[in-house]
């Protein structure tokens, strides 16, 4: 009964720390030196070997990652060049819209999915399922940009019960805060629910044509009840396993969203720092997504567990 | 009065005519056997009792189960029935359980929604049942999930579900079919004490007359969706007055001719096996512990000479089928040695065994699982053939194709088809073709004939023997299905728990098994002499 999640624990620490390494060496190679752009292009020779020694730039790569991953470990990232303030108060301004935001699109997309994918498949091949169908297919082809303009239109232009964009801020107050992130979360949460919707879909007409669905309709339950007791939970793990790849879209893939909304959030700091080659930043935002991502697969392997009981006993 | 009255019941399925007036009864505390081949529409029949029949399906004709009109009632009125007043039992045990929920739950999943009883008292009442079916609390606790179970113990517990509430009327759906002869005759005891108890009517399902026969005190005989005959078990299987009822009988106890092939130098053994043993490694408990090896073959030694035809009888479990794989050289044992025409192949590499393949082939039980779906009958026989030392032109692929579909009965045209273009008996013979094409000196056959039909199943095996015979091909036979072995093989090994526990002349082993583990295969198997003798006696 331990072995399984303890193997994935050890598994998603291995992945981390060789993540890590990767991320580390790519920014290792990318042309570029932070040095000598901190101090702009008229800076002496003797400056930026001054400034790289300060930064710590000069010492063996071996040691620089140690001394990098060491901090990563206690939270430290280090100070961003451009800002010159500590890369976490950065990430942790820029998470507290981000991490909402992914929270309530992924809630709106499984509240919508979910339901949906039982409909369509309880209703195979009849006139409910192609329109459910059809509306998921447009979900999945129309970029989300434009349902963010189309929403921003109907709802802050037109009807004017949100803002159009922007981000008060936590210290205004919760709902404020909570209604400048509805739009941006709905427009992410649509295209994500078509892909889910089609997904719970498919894996329910698989399971409903297992043995077990007719051992239990002639059980004598209805086909609601079978739908809802016997069928959902087998279909849970590829829902599950997209469920997982969608958080982690969520929490950076978000950047055109942000822009749409402008939002300060984690995607927008990315790109900032990237056209800024404020490297640390880069390196330290993309740590914590790799991590967040190995976190957040680390829940699913896990809740397969819960869901399938077949996979606790197998090694 | 009856049960259940089918009266002139007609089904279709789009523009398929599965159904034609059907006509069949069952009392009170009757069995009435359904027997036919596949595709004469037993299931059908029962799922139109159940009414799970597929969407596309109209039925048409009277179907009344304890005066209540089943073709007209409401679906509420179904679900009402369904668990309660039916119960039903199928035929695949490893899949008609919910894998994800405990056996306790499924139990008393239907007594809860049909009586209401709490959550404990249905729990109760479902611990009673798996009681009941040979499961008890003890060994089986409600917590126990379906993968925890062998295919009999799952079997049990569908017989649980089935029965839970005592129903009027039980449809057990080929209930023994993936079983072995051993667990079979249980089940079939488990099934007659429950009709015993509670005056239950059982409409018994099967494509083995031989069960039928044991079981039933009615029987009915399908036939592409026609009755072809009915009526009191004994008097219509000893008269066996309709032509198909006696082309039934007789296929289900065909025997083919066989004459021993003459062989020149068969002074040498073909196969050798020399105690050979198999552990699989067990499972690990926790991350520093492991349960103990399992062994699941134990210094077996066996010889095989060419043209001669073995049989390796066996419960499930009992490790043929590991035994088999070794042999073929697709498992190496852990210890021990085996020598095919002298030479060892265990610990050599796949190139140093190429021309073992060659000589070495295998059929497997399974004719729809074994082939690509998408490939056509050419490219799928001449798979073997790329361990032929030199590689055959197109033109020559095409010839020994075309030969080995002649050999076992095909026409050169079927080169061009899909598998899903042939019946299950046919892809059977492709199946052959493909293992002959090699001309082997070994063929393996893992129940080769347990998925087919009776009438398919007597074809089969006069091919095999006229195949030994033409072309001096020896058979290792793996089978649980003793019918089979007596049908086809000289020599017969019996296997318990991973070592041979008897061994000799096949008539005699069977005749006067030593072994307690022969001995319970012979007592359950069914026979259908022995079956129609007895219900002659009972029913006069």
């Amino acid at each position: 009964m331990t072995a399984y999640p303890l193997k994935r624990l050890v598994i998603a620490f291995a992945t981390l720390v060789l993540a890590s390494m990767v991320v580390f060496a790519v920014l290792e190679i990318l042309p570029g030196d932070p040095a000598r752009l901190m101090l702009g292009m008229n800076a002496s020779a003797d400056q930026v070997e001054l400034l790289r020694t300060q930064m710590g730039l000069n010492a063996p790569l071996v040691l620089r990652y140690l001394h990098w991953a060491g901090g990563l470990l206690s939270l430290d990232f280090g100070r961003s060049y451009t800002y010159s303030v500590p890369v976490i108060d950065l990430v942790r301004e820029r998470l507290a819209v981000s991490l909402p935001l992914a929270l309530i699109a992924l809630a709106l997309s499984t509240i919508i999915a979910i339901p949906v994918g039982l409909y369509s498949a309880s209703r195979r091949g009849r006139a409910g399922d192609t329109v459910a169908m059809g509306a998921a297919q447009l979900g999945v082809a129309v970029p989300n940009f434009w349902f963010a303009l189309m929403l921003i239109y109907v709802f802050a232009v037109w009807l004017r019960l949100v803002p159009a964009g922007g981000f008060p801020g936590w210290g205004a107050g919760a709902w404020p805060a909570l209604k400048s992130l509805l739009l941006p979360a709905v427009a992410l949460a649509l295209p994500q629910a078509a892909i889910l919707a089609r997904v719970t879909r498919s894996a329910l007409i698989e399971v409903l044509n297992e043995d077990y669905i007719r051992t239990a309709r002639a059980k004598g339950l209805p086909y609601r009840a079978v739908l809802w007791r016997h069928a959902l939970r087998n279909a849970m793990i590829p829902v599950l396993t997209i469920l997982g790849l969608q958080f982690a879209f969520l929490l950076a893939g978000t950047i055109i969203i942000e822009n749409v909304f402008y939002l300060p959030g984690l995607g927008r700091l990315v790109f900032q720092a990237i056209t800024q080659r404020d490297l640390i930043v880069v390196e330290s935002v993309v740590m914590l997504l790799v991590a967040a991502v190995i976190a957040v697969n680390l829940l699913v392997d896990l809740s397969y567990a819960v869901v399938d009981p077949r996979l606790r006993t197998r090694s | 009065m009856s049960l259940l009255e089918i009266d002139n019941l007609s089904l279709t399925i789009g523009d398929t005519q599965i159904l034609k007036s059907i006509e069949l009864s069952v009392a009170p505390g009757e069995v009435m056997g359904l027997v036919g081949e596949s595709g004469s529409g037993k299931s059908m029949t029962a799922l139109t009792v159940m009414r799970l029949l597929p969407h596309a399906a109209r039925a048409t004709g009277r179907v009344t189960f304890d005066g209540i009109d089943i073709l007209t009632a409401t679906e509420d009125q179904m679900c009402a029935l369904r668990g309660d007043d039916i119960g039903m039992v199928f035929q695949e045990p490893m899949t008609a359980l919910n894998p994800v929920k405990t056996i306790g739950e499924q139990v008393a999943e239907g007594i809860r929604w049909h009586t209401k009883a709490t959550r404990a008292e249905a729990e109760d009442r479902a611990r009673k049942m798996l009681d009941r079916v040979g499961l008890p609390e003890a060994k089986f606790p409600l917590s126990r999930y379906p993968h925890e179970l062998s295919g009999g113990q799952r079997q049990r517990v569908v017989i649980a579900i089935a029965c839970a509430l005592k129903p009027k009327l039980l449809i057990a759906d080929e209930p023994t079919t993936a079983l072995d002869v051993v667990l079979q005759a249980q089940i079939l005891d488990l099934l007659r004490d429950l009709v015993a108890e509670s005056r239950m009517g059982l409409l018994l399902i099967s494509h083995d007359l031989a069960v039928v026969t044991e079981m039933a005190d009615r029987i009915t005989i399908l036939r592409h969706g026609e009755v072809m005959e009915a009526g009191d078990t004994a008097r219509t299987l000893s008269g066996q007055l309709h032509p198909y009822t006696r082309q039934l009988a007789q296929a289900s106890m065909h025997v083919p001719a066989r004459a021993r092939p003459h062989l020149v130098g068969t002074d040498q053994p073909l196969l050798q096996v020399e105690g050979i043993t198999r552990d699989y490694r067990g499972r690990r408990t926790s991350l520093f512990r492991r349960a103990p090896d399992i062994r699941a073959v134990d210094d077996v030694s066996l010889s095989i000479a060419p043209g001669e035809s073995v049989a390796l009888v066996g419960r499930s479990g009992c490790g043929k089928s590991t035994l088999a794989r070794m042999i073929l050289a697709l498992d190496r044992p852990s210890s021990g040695a085996i020598r095919f025409r002298g030479e060892a192949i265990t610990g050599k590499s796949e190139a140093e065994l190429k021309p073992a393949r060659r000589d070495m082939q295998v059929v497997f039980q399974d004719p729809y699982g074994s082939f690509d779906p998408r490939q056509k009958v050419e490219k799928l026989v001449a798979e073997p053939l790329h361990v032929l030392e030199k590689k055959p032109t197109r033109a020559e692929r095409r010839e020994m194709v075309a030969h080995a579909l002649h050999e076992v009965g095909l026409g050169q045209r079927d080169m061009d088809k899909y598998p899903h273009e042939f019946s299950g008996g046919q892809r059977q013979r492709l199946s052959i073709a493909r293992a002959i094409i090699t001309r082997p000196k070994l063929v393996v056959a893992d129940e080769p004939v347990s998925a087919l039909d009776v009438s398919i199943r007597a074809q089969i095996l006069d091919l095999f023997a006229g195949l030994n015979q033409k072309l001096g091909i020896a058979y290792l036979f793996i089978t649980h299905d003793l019918t089979v072995a007596r049908a086809i093989t000289a020599e017969v090994l019996v296997m318990h728990d991973g070592k041979i526990v008897e061994r000799g002349k096949t008539n005699e082993v069977l005749d006067r098994p030593q072994s307690e583990a022969a001995q319970a295969l012979v007592a359950a198997a069914p026979d259908l002499h022995r079956a129609i003798a007895r219900r002659m006696q009972e029913q006069g």
